[in-house]
Formats: structure tokens, C-alpha cells, sequence
């Protein structure tokens, strides 16, 4: 028989519908992948018997000629994730134990169009990292092993501290190594500065972080509330398109969530992108990147010319700011956002000498450094006499970085072209640890698409030098995704559908 | 502008998270290298500028105001550390 994980999800899903394979088999064979791959640590929660009972069914509606668009396809969800009855911790120690009594709107979606869950996947605490490694569940290894290593060197490190491993990216890290260890055909993710897109670009998988008010954001734990969005993760453009006309749309729950019609996304996988106007702005080649970052992009920019777009540079002169000034407005929203882990309604409660102590045991305890660190941040730049100096300022800043992105589609750009991340996967345990920041630059291509709400999507574009996957972001109009879809099957056929690492674990 | 160690105990304490000592001076180094990363935003002209309010140009919506969505006091207090009788229990505060 035939390696039923192997099947991208479209593949699987005409598999499913024809009746070639079923739900059982196919949710079975994932399973049992995801118990030979418990050293990668993916998985922070697996749901078997769910699963089996969610396939089950599946191919009972199948029978019964009432299958829904993703009928029987087994996904992962990032713990970011509510979902009913079901370990959701965001991977932080201050939500021990939480079973939430609620669905998220965008998994229900999944949900009631077949899809099947698999188990929840691992991540930056609170979706705050860029690597993994700030999960109260300890970090996942990359499916991908680093330059020079043997499988059997591999293996050792994971019964070890991962150290020397690749990081998958974050934080929607457990989303992007599973699906590219091929232990579930799609994954839930999320993204409020990069986490979708930098984990894709590090494991040679597709992500699209849709704009703001696609996906609702009900049922997700909040970050920063103005920056989040939901989207999924998967090995093609196509099942990333699949997977998004599912999540989205309007949602009476997020008062942000916008009341549009959402596209068959897979209709425009394969459209001619001849005609189309690609931006290439001119700040994205920063100080010090890499030879084979500018190497890729430009060999984007063939691809793109050879297809019939038109190719032209163009400038967003705030791009440099966007950055710092994402590390401020995504702390202070942050600091208000985690305000509700106090002990008192879920989670871990800590004792202290009075209320107060009690409150500041359990946060203390409770959040891991890097959410400790955000959190005071935010609450400096909001403290009376910076509100102004560094909040307002930074609103300011935003408002000129969304400005640079319109005058630019007001002049007839349909989509920009850029790298997705300023270099390939780097170690577990190598970035961060003496500077915050060190670990911060690794979304300078990606948050400014956060910071103006804008649609964007990584996609493999070839490998490093080190044989490492390589990724190269599109950003869109917004509630155009259909366009990124398109021109990034152009470059999924020009590059070709990245060789994903054989089973090593 | 950096901070100094008695504001990182205060914005520590205004963010209700317990602090050791030991801790302070190297949060202060962690605190300052993000605060020195973000200066360069004091150079850029802002004058005239708005300061964004919604990234996405719309109304903010009104829903009825009807009951909906009644969990009961049961689900609401199932996850809590500490419940007695559908409350929430927490250390004395009024003596």
C-alpha cells in the first residue's frame, strides 16, 4: 500500500472522496506517524481516540453522500487553539490543566467541513518566539537535520537537550515541523509578526497569515489583538488554499472580523499571473544579508518575469521602522491581553502572603522570561509619561507604514516580493540568550505585513548552501489572497515542490 | 531612555509579576537593550500624523443586547484553581 502520509492534502482528499481510501485508514496512518515521531516533541497533546471517532465519521458521511470539503483529513491545531474539552495550555505553565469549555470559531469550521483532529502542537509560549524554544513544553526539533549530521547523530541529540538540532521556527513551530515531518496534512497556526510564515519558510512548507479580520480570532488565545490572525500551514499552495476557504470568514463573535464573501481560494491555484505588477522594494535589501537570500529573491523575480508579470522596484521608506516599533505596540497589547492570568478563573494559582502575592507568584511561576519580558515592556510604554512618547508614537509610525503599502497599490502593484526571513533555520539553544533582540530580527521581512493588516505568504523558494530550506514571502492587497495564491503556485512549479526530509526520528 | 533599577520593581510590580533580587539587575540589561533597540523611533517625523486605531477600515459593529451563549456557573468555574459553590474563591481581602 501506498504511504498514506505522503499524500499532500488535496491528493488525500480526492483519495477520501473517491473512495479509495478511507477516513480510518488515513487518520490511522497519521497516528501511528506521530508515535514514531515523539522525540521531535510536535505534539504537546494527542487526540487518538478523537480522531478515530472524528474519521469514523467522516467515512460515515461519506457513505451517506453528505461529505463536507475537508471530510476525513486529519489536522493538527497549534495550541493557540480553543478546543472543546481538550488540552489547551497556549504552551505556557500559567494555563496547567486548562480544558476549555469552548470551541474556536475557526477550528469549528474545520470541524463542520470533516476535517479530523489529530492532537495540539507545540509552540512559542504564548505564540511569543521565533524558534520554539519558549515553550513550557521544551522546544520542537526540525525535521531537517543541520548540515553534515548522520540520522544516527540526530537521534542521539533528541534523546538529549535537542541542542545543535534545528529550530523549526516560531512559534507556530509544532505546526510547520509536523507538517513537514508529514504527521498530519495541515496545521493550524498563527501569526502576529511572523509566526506563520518564518516556521514555514525554516521547514519548506507553505503558510499564509491572511489579513486582518479574515479568520476569526474568537476562541484564540489573544497576544496582540490588533496583529493576530489565524491561517494554516501545509506542504502545497494548493492545500494552503484548501485550508483557508474553511477558516475564514465572518464571525458575529470578533466585532474585527469583516463581513466579506470568502473566494474558492483553490480556483485561483494555477491562474495566470501574466500582466500582474510585482513590486520589489528596494528597504527589504537590508545591511548584511546573506549572499543567497538576495541570490533567491532575484531568482524569484525570473520566475515571476518568465510567467509574464511585469517587474517593477518600487519604495516603502518606513520599513525600517517597522520592527521597533512592532516591539512596542505588540507588548503593550500584550501586557493587557495576559492581564487575565491571575490565578483566579483557570490555570495555575501560586500563594502568596495576601491577594497581591498571590497574583504576582502565579505570574511570576506561571510566564516563562520571554512573556515576563514582553509583558514589562508593555506595561513601561504604557505607564503614565511613555504612553505618549512611545505608544502613540508607535501608532503614528503604523499609520505610515500601512500609508507606504497603499501609495504603492494605488500605483497599480498587485502583489510585492521579498524574502521571507533574513537567513535559513539556525541551532536550538544559539540565538536570544545574552540579547532579546538578537532573536527579534528574524521577522524584519515579515511584521511589517502584520503592522498594516496585510495578506502575506511563504513559500519555498530553493535551498541554502547548507542544504536548508529557503522561503520567500508575497504580500497582497488586502482581502486579495486569491492573487498570492496564484503567483505563488508560480514559483511553487518554477522551484519545485521542496524534498522533504525522510523519516530520521 | 533606559530604566533604572527601581523602575524595573515598579513596572514588575505594576504588572503584578514577583521579582527576586537577584533578578533585577539583569532584567534591567534585558529591559534596556529592547528600550535602546526602539530609540531610533524618536528620529522619525510624526508631526501630522494620526496614530492608527483599526488596521482595517470599518465600523465597529453593535450585536443585540440579548442573552446569548448561557455556559452556567458550572462550566464557568470548572477550570478555576480555587471554587466553592459556582464563586470563585480567592485569599481575604477585607478583613
Amino acid at each position: 500500500m501506498t504511504d498514506l502520509t505522503k499524500f499532500t492534502l488535496a491528493e488525500a482528499r480526492d483519495a477520501v472522496a473517491g473512495k479509495k481510501v478511507s477516513a480510518l485508514e488515513l487518520t490511522s496512518a497519521h497516528l501511528a506517524e506521530i508515535e514514531k515521531a515523539r522525540g521531535l516533541n510536535a505534539f504537546v497533546a494527542e487526540t487518538p481516540e478523537r480522531a478515530l471517532d472524528m474519521a469514523k465519521a467522516a467515512d460515515a458521511r461519506i457513505a451517506s453522500g453528505s461529505a463536507g470539503p475537508l471530510e476525513g483529513l486529519p489536522l493538527g491545531v497549534k495550541d493557540l487553539y480553543a478546543t472543546e474539552g481538550v488540552h489547551m495550555q497556549a504552551c505556557s505553565h500559567i494555563l496547567d490543566g486548562f480544558k476549555p469549555a469552548y470551541e474556536s470559531t475557526v477550528t469549528s469550521q474545520l470541524w463542520r467541513d470533516g476535517a479530523v483532529m489529530l492532537g495540539k502542537l507545540n509552540m512559542d509560549e504564548f505564540a511569543m518566539g521565533s524558534s520554539n524554544e519558549t515553550s513550557f513544553y521544551g522546544p520542537v526539533a526540525s525535521p531537517w537535520l543541520p548540515a553534515g549530521w548522520d540520522e544516527s547523530k540526530g537521534r542521539e541529540a533528541l534523546k538529549g537537550d535537542k541542542k545543535g538540532l534545528l529550530v523549526p521556527g516560531g512559534s507556530s513551530g509544532g505546526s510547520a515541523a509536523a507538517v513537514a515531518a508529514h504527521l498530519c496534512l495541515g496545521a493550524t497556526a498563527t501569526d502576529t509578526g511572523g509566526s506563520i510564515r518564518q516556521p514555514a519558510a525554516f521547514t519548506g512548507t507553505v503558510g499564509i497569515k491572511p489579513t486582518y479580520g479574515r479568520c476569526s480570532r474568537w476562541g484564540v488565545a489573544a497576544f496582540a489583538s490588533s496583529l493576530d490572525q489565524a491561517g494554516p500551514i501545509a506542504r502545497t499552495v494548493r492545500d494552503c488554499a484548501i485550508m483557508l476557504r474553511s477558516m475564514a470568514g465572518y464571525d458575529a463573535k470578533d466585532s474585527t472580523s469583516v463581513n466579506t464573501p470568502v473566494p474558492d481560494y483553490e480556483a485561483s491555484v494555477g491562474r495566470s499571473i501574466k500582466g500582474k505588477r510585482i513590486g520589489i522594494p528596494k528597504e527589504y535589501r537590508i545591511e548584511g544579508m546573506p549572499a543567497e537570500i538576495e541570490k533567491l529573491w532575484m531568482q524569484g523575480v525570473e520566475w515571476l518575469r518568465a510567467a509574464g508579470a511585469e517587474i517593477v522596484d518600487i519604495s516603502l521608506p518606513h520599513t525600517r521602522t517597522a520592527l521597533p516599533a512592532y516591539y512596542i505596540v505588540a507588548p503593550a497589547e500584550a501586557s493587557s491581553n495576559l492581564a487575565r492570568y491571575d490565578g483566579v478563573r483557570y490555570g495555575l494559582r501560586v500563594p502568596g502572603k495576601d491577594i497581591n502575592g498571590m497574583y504576582e507568584n502565579t505570574r511570576a511561576e506561571g510566564f516563562g522570561r520571554e512573556v515576563r519580558r514582553r509583558i514589562m515592556i508593555g506595561t513601561y510604554v504604557l505607564s503614565a509619561g511613555y504612553y505618549d512618547a512611545y505608544y502613540v508614537r508607535a501608532q503614528k509610525i503604523r499609520t505610515l507604514i500601512k500609508r507606504d503599502f497603499e501609495l504603492a497599490y494605488a500605483d497599480g502593484i498587485d502583489a510585492i516580493l521579498t524574502p521571507a526571513t533574513p537567513s535559513a533555520a539556525f541551532g536550538i539553544g544559539e540565538k536570544g540568550s545574552a540579547d532579546p533582540v538578537e532573536m527579534y530580527l528574524n521577522d524584519v521581512f515579515t511584521v511589517t505585513v502584520n503592522m498594516a493588516g496585510l495578506p502575506g505568504l511563504a513559500v519555498p523558494g530553493g535551498l541554502s548552501s547548507q542544504g536548508l530550506p529557503l522561503g520567500l514571502q508575497l504580500i497582497g492587497r488586502p482581502f486579495d489572497e486569491e492573487t498570492l495564491f496564484s503567483v505563488a503556485e508560480v514559483i511553487e512549479q518554477a522551484a519545485g515542490r521542496t524534498t522533504l526530509p525522510k523519516a530520521w526520528w | 531612555m533606559s530604566v533604572d533599577q527601581a523602575t524595573v520593581r515598579r513596572i514588575a510590580h505594576l504588572a503584578r509579576i514577583a521579582v527576586r533580587d537577584e533578578e533585577v539587575p539583569h532584567l534591567q540589561e534585558e529591559l534596556n537593550a529592547i528600550l535602546a533597540f526602539v530609540e531610533e523611533l524618536s528620529a522619525v517625523d510624526v508631526s501630522g500624523v494620526e496614530p492608527m486605531t483599526s488596521v482595517i477600515p470599518m465600523k465597529l459593529p453593535l450585536r443585540a443586547d440579548v442573552v446569548a451563549d448561557q455556559a452556567g456557573a458550572d462550566v464557568v468555574t470548572r477550570n478555576a484553581p480555587g471554587a466553592e459553590d459556582h464563586y470563585f474563591t480567592v485569599p481575604k481581602v477585607i478583613e
